[in-house]
């Protein structure tokens, strides 16, 4: 049979779809996989958040000058979205390394409880980060 | 047959063969963080736009001093020991791994120490 001929056996391996395209069409995202990614991407936005924390202290200790220098980059728009994305980021991260805790306990891996842990750090996060704005500002 | 125990034949074990003890600080450090990590987020918020003397005054306060401080401590240690996990977790090469993770260990010791001394020469500075 032709289609037994190692020739388009390896056309047919050729064309198979390698793992980034299988995902969307042939692979369904769970929220479950998804808030996993999630909460080592941010942990990794984190760290990498931390270099520019240990540069607002040392220009805070270096004095006037400096300082005013960092505070003009950090208020400026651009500097104000990255401080937004990285509190949600770590608020986030807070969120889901507490479900990480609970689960450390044992406790809450059946289907409904991992869904019900999933919606309750996303909606979580994201009113703790309107929180910290709000009160921030308004008080 | 082995003369050693079973539990010293294990203890030191996993990718770099630090046993059970990272996980458990990677756990405690979470922990700490928890109330460190809320009260800088908030912080943040509020004080990248004081200006210069509010700045200073806010840091020299002994209180927040102390508590930036333990946040510091809190926060690389737990980075340190999280990015080694992703670097295990991806990095195959084994001298490029061992590498990879005394690189990111060396930095984030660096960068705790200059964050410190950086809170702790304006706590002790003049008001
Ligand atoms: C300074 C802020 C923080 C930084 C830079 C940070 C960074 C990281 C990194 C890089 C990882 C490794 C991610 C992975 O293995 O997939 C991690 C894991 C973890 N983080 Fe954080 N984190 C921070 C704050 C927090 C807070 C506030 C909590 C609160 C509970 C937390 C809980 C956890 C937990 C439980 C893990 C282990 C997750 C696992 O086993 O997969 N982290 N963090």
């Amino acid at each position: 049979m032709a289609e037994n001929t190692t020739a388009s056996k390896s056309a047919q391996i050729a064309a198979r779809p390698l793992s980034p395209f299988m995902l969307g069409p042939y692979y369904k995202f769970q929220l479950t996989s998804v808030l996993s990614f999630a909460h080592r991407l941010t942990g990794l936005g984190l760290s990498m958040g931390t270099v520019l924390i240990a540069i607002w202290v040392l220009a805070a200790a270096a004095g006037p000058w400096s300082y005013a220098q960092f505070a003009q980059v950090a208020r400026s728009i651009p500097g104000e979205v990255l401080l937004f994305a990285w509190s949600w980021a770590l608020l986030y991260h807070l969120c889901n390394g507490i479900r990480h805790l609970v689960w450390d306990t044992v406790h809450g891996f059946d289907l409904k409880n991992t869904y019900l842990g999933g919606y309750l750090v996303v909606a979580l996060s994201l009113v703790l980060t309107a929180a910290v704005w709000i009160v921030a500002f308004a008080f | 047959m082995s003369l050693r125990s079973p539990l010293s034949q294990a203890r030191g074990l996993g990718s770099a063969k630090e046993g059970v003890g990272h996980w458990w600080m990677q756990r405690l450090s979470a922990l700490a963080l928890i109330p460190l990590a809320l009260w800088f987020v908030f912080s943040i918020a509020r004080y990248h736009v004081a200006d210069y003397p509010t700045m200073m005054a806010w840091v020299h306060a002994p209180l927040v001093a102390v508590t930036l401080v333990l946040f510091f401590i809190a926060g690389f240690y737990h980075s340190a020991l999280g990015v080694q996990v992703v670097i295990e977790d991806y990095v195959g090469n084994e001298a490029l791994k061992i590498g990879g993770i005394a690189l990111v260990k060396l930095a984030h010791f660096a960068l705790a120490a200059a964050s410190i001394f950086a809170v702790l020469k304006i706590a002790f500075g003049a008001p």
